[in-house]
């Protein structure tokens, strides 16, 4: 039972990431129509907003060491210390949660530069095309990011109050055994927080509204007189915040290195076509299924029954709901029919 | 001449020259490493058989590394079990390649579009996990199968004593590295291109035409597309089967990587780059990717800094820091800005590239004389 508890925490903890960026996936070629390949590098993009932000507050200077005496020692001491010194540490012990303020923006930001500047000039061409384009584009990135940042992963620390595990199991009377690591809790509320703002965004706003509206039938919103395009082009750059936030909180989790983003992108990709292309609510509950079910599959128990299943579960689900179900879990009638 | 009208028997045979050719006319572009060329001839074969499908069918597969790696694994076992002879190796790697492709074909090809990409890649990562893991026995995991001084070679074995040290592969006691291992994967190169022309200009081709530019019509005079669909798909992973076995032959070796879906990607790629649904296309986007990846990669800081040693100091230090970002370990980067670059202007590949200089050079000449007016110009 407690083996069972911590696997569907493990599966949820799991499932978040894959549902945030398959979320993000998903919006973009529900308004946009675009299949974009380049939405795993956009999470990694986030996680290294999360490093740059570590590094800009701990720029350094070489000051006096006092603790040696014999002769004249240098330490590196961040300004930050040196000007605050009481705020300083605290700045940078809870670097990762405070560098979500410098990721919204930045991806905003770059969500809006790569709509407008790329992904616009493929709305009418073929979805291979498009694959093909954010496919360079993905590339691209990523390898910026190692001429930059280098090829090794750059491992960032939760704050020390959430560094330890939480009792979750003396919380509902399983055992004081039963643990969990406080960060990745916290991931699994954050990313359900972000989850229910998409969803209420879209749902109990009037620009949400005309967004899903704009999503069923684009030009009849188009010939009502709304510019539908300046709030897909907005939607696209909530999309890359979205996959830049999951990359952001995920770095205590992973430690972020170039590659990163290819690696989910195609468990991503998998999410969301398993929800159903265009379904938001598809690819989030198909995000968290496939986490679980991977969990499972990672059991000591199941792997005796089945040796390498673990490896392999998520692309046979995938296969055999695609199989069964064309659409999807939750795919509408006339999206991708082809 | 234009390429895209041709004679067929010209087309072919200037293919098969320039090929042959090749270590001649690529010695003065500094190509001409047989490594190199088997590279070229190989991937060319992956690339035109890749068209195949996504060529003339419209599919895109993105799990076709997966035949590649189960064709090196075929020879390779095909060396240990039998015998270091590059043919049963051969055709070990084809038919495992085209098994394989039958079964992920019978199954993908239910769907199409995007679901199509995706299935076949779900496929190929499955078959790269278990190859990392519970297929250890047969891939040997991440260290790679190679061959061993005591595998039993038995057809080997009972004509000539095992000698000390491994054996190499050969084909009838000619070693194949170097450059007879080019030249075998050039006339297997050739052999495929004429197959794949065949199957162009074939009934069958034309079918698979028509099922790209519409298959519900296709459907509705009658015929079940799914054959069809099926067979393209098998010949196409026999294509990159055979591939695979070359790259084994002319390097006895195989590794999961060659399955990983960054693989699929490359040839991918390839095609787009030379021109899809074009017959000489792949094979040129083949070629210039392994090129540059070859060139490009053996750049480092010191060779650029000799080659700007021309220019002044300072703007030495910063061109190649710069430069330095395209070229060496950072060669990717240059190819996916080329691919970036190459989908948005040039969807069409090189070989649209050349026919469209070619036309733009023809209307100049025509129209030198003449004057164009602004009512000859087509109305918006």
């Amino acid at each position: 039972m407690d083996a069972v508890f911590l696997q569907i925490l493990n599966g949820l903890d799991k499932g978040a990431a894959y549902a945030l960026i398959a979320l993000g996936l998903t919006l973009v070629f529900g308004t946009l129509g675009i299949v974009n390949f380049a939405h795993g590098a956009l999470f990694m993009l986030g996680a290294f907003c999360a490093v740059t932000f570590n590094k800009m507050l701990l720029i350094s200077t070489k000051i006096l060491d006092p603790t040696v005496t014999l002769f004249k020692a240098y330490k590196e001491k961040p300004y930050l210390e040196i000007w605050f010194p009481d705020v300083g540490p605290v700045l940078v012990d809870y670097s990762v949660p405070l560098s979500i303020l410098l990721a919204i923006p930045v991806m905003l930001l770059i969500g809006f530069i790569l709509e407008r500047g790329l992904i616009k000039h493929f709305y009418s061409r073929p979805h291979a095309d498009q694959i093909l384009v954010t496919f360079g584009l993905a590339i691209v990135i990523q390898e910026l990011i190692k001429a930059v940042f280098g090829a090794n992963p750059i491992p960032q620390g939760a704050p020390d109050i959430l560094a330890g595990s939480a009792a979750v199991g003396s919380w509902i009377g399983l055992g004081e055994n039963v643990v969990y690591p406080w960060w990745r809790l916290i991931y699994l509320s954050f990313s359900g927080i972000i989850i229910f703002g998409v969803f209420a965004f879209l749902q109990f706003t009037t620009y949400g509204m005309v967004v899903r509206a704009g999503m069923r039938d684009r030009e009849t919103v188009g010939l009502l007189g709304i510019n539908i395009q300046k709030r897909f082009t907005i939607v696209f750059s909530l999309a890359t915040a979205v996959a830049g936030l999951a990359g952001v909180m995920y770095t205590p989790i992973l430690p972020p290195d170039y590659h990163m983003g290819m690696d989910f992108l195609v468990l991503s990709f998998v999410v969301v076509v398993v929800g159903g292309m265009g379904s938001l609510g598809g690819a989030v509950l198909a995000g968290f299924l496939l986490g679980i079910v991977q969990s499972f599959a990672s059991m000591t128990e199941v792997k005796a029954i089945l040796p390498g299943i673990d490896q392999i579960i998520i692309y046979l689900v995938a296969v055999i709901i695609l199989l069964v179900l064309p659409r999807g879990l939750m795919g509408r009638a006339g999206v991708m029919d082809d | 001449m234009k390429i895209g009208t041709m004679n067929d028997l010209t087309r072919f045979l200037i293919f098969a020259v320039v090929i042959l050719a090749m270590p001649v006319w690529l010695d003065p572009l500094g190509g001409n490493y047989p490594d190199l060329l088997q590279k070229f001839a190989i991937y060319g074969i992956f690339a035109i058989g890749f068209n195949i499908l996504f060529g003339l069918t419209g599919y895109l597969s993105f799990g076709h590394a997966a035949f590649l790696g189960v064709g090196s694994y075929a020879a390779v076992w095909s060396f240990k079990l039998f015998t270091m002879n590059a043919i049963p190796a051969l055709m070990f790697g084809v038919l495992f390649a085209g098994a394989l492709a039958l079964i992920i074909g019978f199954l993908s090809l239910r769907r199409s579009g995007i679901y199509f990409s995706i299935l076949t890649l779900a496929f190929a990562q499955m078959s790269y996990n278990l190859a990392y893991s519970v297929l250890t026995p047969i891939t040997n995991g991440e260290t790679g199968l190679q061959l061993a001084q005591s595998d039993p070679r038995v057809i080997d074995n009972m004509f000539v004593e095992a000698s000390a040290g491994l054996p190499s592969t050969n084909l009838f006691g000619l070693t194949m590295s170097g450059y007879p291992g080019f030249y075998f994967c050039a006339a297997l190169l050739i052999l495929g291109f004429f197959i794949s022309m065949r199957i162009f200009r074939s009934p069958f081709g034309l079918m698979l035409k028509g099922i790209k530019s519409n298959q519900n019509r296709m459907m509705y005079t009658g015929l079940n597309t799914r054959p069809y669909m099926l067979t393209a798909f098998v010949i196409s992973g026999m294509y990159a089967g055979l591939a695979g076995s070359l790259l084994a032959i002319t390097d006895p070796l195989a590794g999961a990587e060659r399955m990983q879906w960054t693989a699929s990607g490359e040839v991918v790629l390839m095609t787009i780059l030379g021109g899809v649904g074009t017959l000489v296309g792949p094979m040129i986007g083949a070629g210039l990717i392994k090129y540059f990846e070859n060139i490009f990669s053996a750049f480092n800081d010191t060779v650029l800094a000799e080659m700007f040693s021309y220019l002044p100091d300072a703007l030495v230090e910063l061109v190649v820091p710069v430069v330095g970002l395209f070229v060496g370990s950072g060669w990717h980067l240059t190819l996916g800005l080329l691919f970036v670059v190459v989908v948005i202007f040039l969807p069409g590949g090189i070989v649209e590239g050349v026919d469209k200089l070619v036309k733009f050079i023809r209307n100049r000449e025509k129209n030198v004389g003449g004057k164009v007016t602004p009512q000859d110009q087509p109305g918006e």
